[in-house]
C-alpha cells in the first residue's frame, strides 16, 4: 500500500517540493503562515503552508488584508521572474482582486502580443458545507472559466491534488486552483516523489455503459456513491473528472458520450452559465446524434448559499439528486425492453 | 449596554462549544466601549455598516438579543431568518444594515448611507465601522476618497484590537496611524483609548455633531483589545504571547474601567451595578432558551428572497 496523505497536505508537499526544486518560487497571502508580527509562534491553522516558513523563511510571507494589491503583485512578480503561489483563502474574497485576476493576469500573454508570461498560481478554497453562510461558501469556478488565459483547476483527491499543484507552479500561465474546502482532510494515495498531473486530460474514475457523468470537485465523490447505488439497480454509469475545466478534456467526454448514449453533468455551482451546462452545449453542438436523449444537469439551486443546516444540506447537490438525474437520463434515452430489471431495487421518483 | 454585549459574547461563546450554534462565530467581547460608545450618539433612523465581528454593534443598535440569538442558531425567527448567521447580522429595522463577511466590504456602504442622507435632505448619520486588518483594503481608502469628495456625513471608526486573525497590526499598519491617513483627503481623523467608553463617546459626539452639521467625513481610530481568538472553534491563538489574554482582560477591560470610573464618582452603586448585571443575566437566557425553542426554517426558504417577485 502507498503512502497516504490528505487532500491538504498533498498540496502542501507539492508547493514544499517545488520551492525547493525552483529558487523562484515564493509565497504569499493573509495568514499565509499566521503571526508576522507576532510575539507567539506561528499560528497557521489548516494551510497547506503550515511548517514551509521553516524551511524558506524568505520566500514564504503574510501580506496585509489586500487583495487587489497582492494579487496584482504576484503578476507583475511573474512577469519578471517569480512564480508567485497566492493564497486568496475564501473563493469568495476573489472579488477584491478582480480586476486583477481577469483584466492584469488573464489579458498579459495575449494583449501584449506573447512577449511574456504570467506563471502565478492563486489557491483558493471554495464549497458549501462548513455553515459559512453566503460570503464564506461559493463555487465560483464557473465565474472564472468564462475568461480566457485563466487555467482553472479543480482538484477532486489528495492524488491529483499534489500533481495539479505541481503542474501549476509550473505552468506557464495564470492558474486558479479551487480547493473544495470539505475535502482537506481526505486521506489517499500519493506518491513521495514529484509528478505532475497535466492539464486538459481528464481521470476515468469508473467505467460504465448505461450514462456517463461529468462531475467536479466535491461531487465526484458523490457520483461514485450514487454509482454504487445505480449499481445495484442495474444502471451503470461511467464517472468522468475533468480535473481541470480550462483547458477541458472535451474529446474524452465525447468518447464516453459515444459509448452510453446519455450525459448527466454534475457541479456545485448555480445553474446558470454554469460549467454543468457549458459541457452539455458542448455536447450537443458536437455529438447531438450520439445521445438517446436530452442530456441533465445537476447543479446547486439559483440562490446564494444559506447559512442555516437546515437549508444549507438542501442547497448543496448530493448522491441523490445524481441519482435521480441519471434514471431520469436513462429513462429519457429508451430502456429497449430491460428498463423493469434495470431499475428494481432504485428509490427513483421517476421509475 | 456595556454588559448586554458582554454577557451575549460569553454566553455565546459556550453555546458554540456545546454545538449549537453551526458556523462561523467572530466574538466581539473587549471591543464593547466602541459600539456602545459610538451608537450611543445615534439616532434610531442613523445607520451603521457593520464588520465581521458584529454582535456588539447590532446590539448598541438596538437589535433584539432574542431575535439575534435565533439567527446565530440558524432558526426560523432570526433576524436574517436563519439564513445569515453571526457574520451576517443585521437588523435593519434599527439602522444596522449588516455585518459582512468581507473584510472592509461594509465601508463603502456607509458612504452609500451619508450619500443617501444628502440626496434626501435628512441629516442622518452613516457609521462604517471597519477592523484594523480591512482598513488596508482599497475599498477604505477609496471611501475615504469618495466621503471628502462629496463631503459625506459619515464616520469612519476603526477598531484596532492587535490582529487581523494571527497578524499583528505592527506589521501590517505601517507608518502613520489609520486616523492620521485621512489628512491626506482632509478628513479629520482622532485616535482614542478604545477601551475607555468616555473616550470613545467624546470623539463620536464630535464627529456626529460634524457630520449631521454637513461638516463631512471623520475617522475614529481606536485602540483596543479582542479577548477571545479570532473566531470560535478554530483559533488555538498560538499567535499571541504567554499570558497576554489573561493581562489584557486584567488591564484592559473596558466594563471595569468603566464601573469603577462611575462608582468612584458616585454616580452609579456597585449595588445598582449587580442589579444590571442580574437583568441583563436574564434577558440573554430567556434569549438563548428561545433559540434552543425555535424551529428550523421551512425548507422552502431556501428558494425565497433571491429577487423581489412581481
Ligand atoms: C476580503 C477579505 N479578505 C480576507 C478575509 C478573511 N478574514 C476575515 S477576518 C480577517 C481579519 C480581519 O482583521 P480586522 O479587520 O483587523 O478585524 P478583527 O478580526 O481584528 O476584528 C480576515 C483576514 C475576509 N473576510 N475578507
Amino acid at each position: 500500500m502507498e503512502r497516504m496523505l490528505t487532500y491538504v497536505q498533498a498540496i502542501g508537499e507539492a508547493m514544499s517540493q517545488e520551492m525547493s526544486r525552483d529558487p523562484s518560487v515564493v509565497s504569499f497571502g493573509e495568514d499565509n503562515i499566521g503571526g508576522m508580527g507576532c510575539d507567539g509562534k506561528l499560528g497557521n491553522a489548516w494551510g497547506p503552508t503550515q511548517g514551509l516558513h521553516e524551511k524558506f523563511p524568505d520566500r514564504i510571507f503574510d501580506t496585509p488584508i489586500t487583495e487587489a494589491a497582492f494579487v496584482g503583485a504576484a503578476v507583475g512578480a511573474a512577469a519578471s521572474g517569480l512564480r508567485p503561489v497566492v493564497d486568496l483563502l475564501f473563493a469568495d474574497f476573489m472579488g477584491v482582486a478582480f480586476d486583477q485576476l481577469i483584466n492584469q493576469a488573464a489579458k498579459l500573454r495575449y494583449m501584449f502580443g506573447g512577449q511574456g508570461t504570467a506563471p502565478l498560481v492563486v489557491r483558493t478554497f471554495y464549497g458549501a458545507g462548513m455553515r459559512g453562510g453566503a460570503q464564506h461558501s461559493q463555487s465560483l469556478y464557473s465565474l472564472v472559466t468564462h475568461v480566457p488565459g485563466l487555467k482553472v483547476v479543480v482538484p477532486s483527491n489528495p492524488y491529483d491534488a499534489k500533481g495539479l499543484m505541481t503542474q501549476a507552479i509550473r505552468d506557464e500561465d495564470p492558474v486558479i486552483y479551487f480547493e473544495h474546502k470539505m475535502l482537506y482532510w481526505t486521506p489517499g494515495e500519493v506518491p513521495e516523489e514529484p509528478y505532475t498531473v497535466p492539464f486538459g486530460q481528464s481521470r476515468l474514475v469508473r467505467s460504465g455503459t448505461d450514462c456517463t457523468v461529468v462531475a467536479l470537485g466535491r461531487m465526484v465523490g458523490f457520483a461514485e456513491t450514487a454509482a454504487e447505488e445505480l449499481a445495484a439497480g442495474g444502471v451503470s454509469i461511467e464517472i468522468i473528472d475533468p480535473r481541470t475545466i480550462s483547458p477541458l478534456d472535451e474529446d474524452s467526454i465525447y468518447r464516453s458520450v459515444e459509448k452510453t448514449g446519455r450525459l448527466v453533468v454534475v457541479d456545485e455551482s448555480p445553474p446558470r452559465c454554469s460549467v454543468a451546462r457549458d459541457i452539455v452545449a458542448l455536447v450537443a453542438e458536437n455529438r447531438f446524434e450520439a445521445l438517446r436523449g436530452p442530456a441533465r444537469t445537476v447543479n446547486t439551486p439559483h440562490t446564494p448559499v444559506p447559512y442555516s443546516p437546515a437549508l444549507e444540506d438542501r442547497y448543496i447537490p448530493g448522491p441523490d439528486s445524481i441519482v435521480r438525474a441519471v434514471l431520469e437520463a436513462v429513462e429519457a434515452g429508451g430502456w429497449n425492453g430491460r428498463r423493469q430489471d434495470r431499475l428494481a431495487g432504485t428509490q427513483s421518483p421517476v421509475a | 449596554m456595556l454588559r448586554t454585549i458582554r454577557a451575549f459574547e460569553e454566553r455565546v461563546h459556550v453555546e458554540y462549544a456545546e454545538g449549537n450554534i453551526p458556523g462561523a462565530t467572530h466574538l466581539y467581547a473587549g471591543q464593547e466601549a466602541i459600539a456602545a460608545g459610538c451608537c450611543a450618539e445615534l439616532r434610531p433612523d442613523d445607520y451603521i455598516s457593520s464588520t465581521h465581528r458584529g454582535h456588539g454593534h447590532a446590539i448598541a443598535k438596538g437589535a433584539d438579543l432574542t431575535r439575534m440569538m435565533m439567527e446565530l442558531f440558524g432558526r426560523e425567527g432570526g433576524v436574517c431568518r436563519g439564513k445569515g448567521g453571526s457574520m451576517h447580522i443585521a437588523d435593519f429595522s434599527v439602522g444596522m444594515l449588516g455585518a459582512n463577511g468581507i473584510a472592509g466590504g461594509g465601508v463603502p456602504i456607509g458612504c452609500g448611507v451619508g450619500l443617501s442622507a444628502k440626496v434626501r435632505g435628512t441629516d442622518q448619520v452613516g457609521v462604517a465601522f471597519v477592523g484594523d486588518g480591512g482598513a488596508n483594503q482599497g475599498a477604505f481608502l477609496e471611501s475615504l476618497s469618495l466621503a471628502s469628495v462629496w463631503q459625506l456625513p459619515v464616520v469612519f471608526v476603526v477598531e484596532d484590537n492587535g490582529y487581523a486573525q494571527a497578524t499583528a497590526s505592527k506589521y501590517h499598519l505601517r507608518g502613520l496611524d489609520v486616523a492620521r491617513r485621512g489628512e491626506a483627503f482632509g478628513i479629520p481623523g482622532a485616535v482614542v483609548d478604545g477601551c475607555d467608553f468616555f473616550a470613545v463617546r467624546d470623539a463620536a459626539v464630535e464627529a456626529v455633531r460634524r457630520a449631521r452639521s454637513g461638516g463631512g467625513p471623520s475617522i475614529i481610530d481606536c485602540k483596543t483589545a479582542r479577548f477571545f481568538g479570532h473566531m470560535e472553534g478554530f483559533d488555538q491563538q498560538a499567535y499571541r504571547g504567554s499570558g497576554e489574554a489573561e493581562k489584557l482582560r486584567a488591564e484592559r477591560d473596558c466594563i471595569q474601567r468603566f464601573t469603577a470610573s462611575v462608582t468612584g464618582a458616585g454616580l452609579v452603586s456597585p449595588e445598582e451595578f449587580d442589579a444590571i448585571d442580574r437583568e441583563v443575566a436574564d434577558e440573554i437566557a430567556r434569549a438563548a432558551e428561545a433559540a434552543k425553542a425555535a424551529a428550523d426554517p421551512d425548507p422552502a426558504e431556501l428558494l425565497t428572497d433571491v429577487y423581489v417577485s412581481y
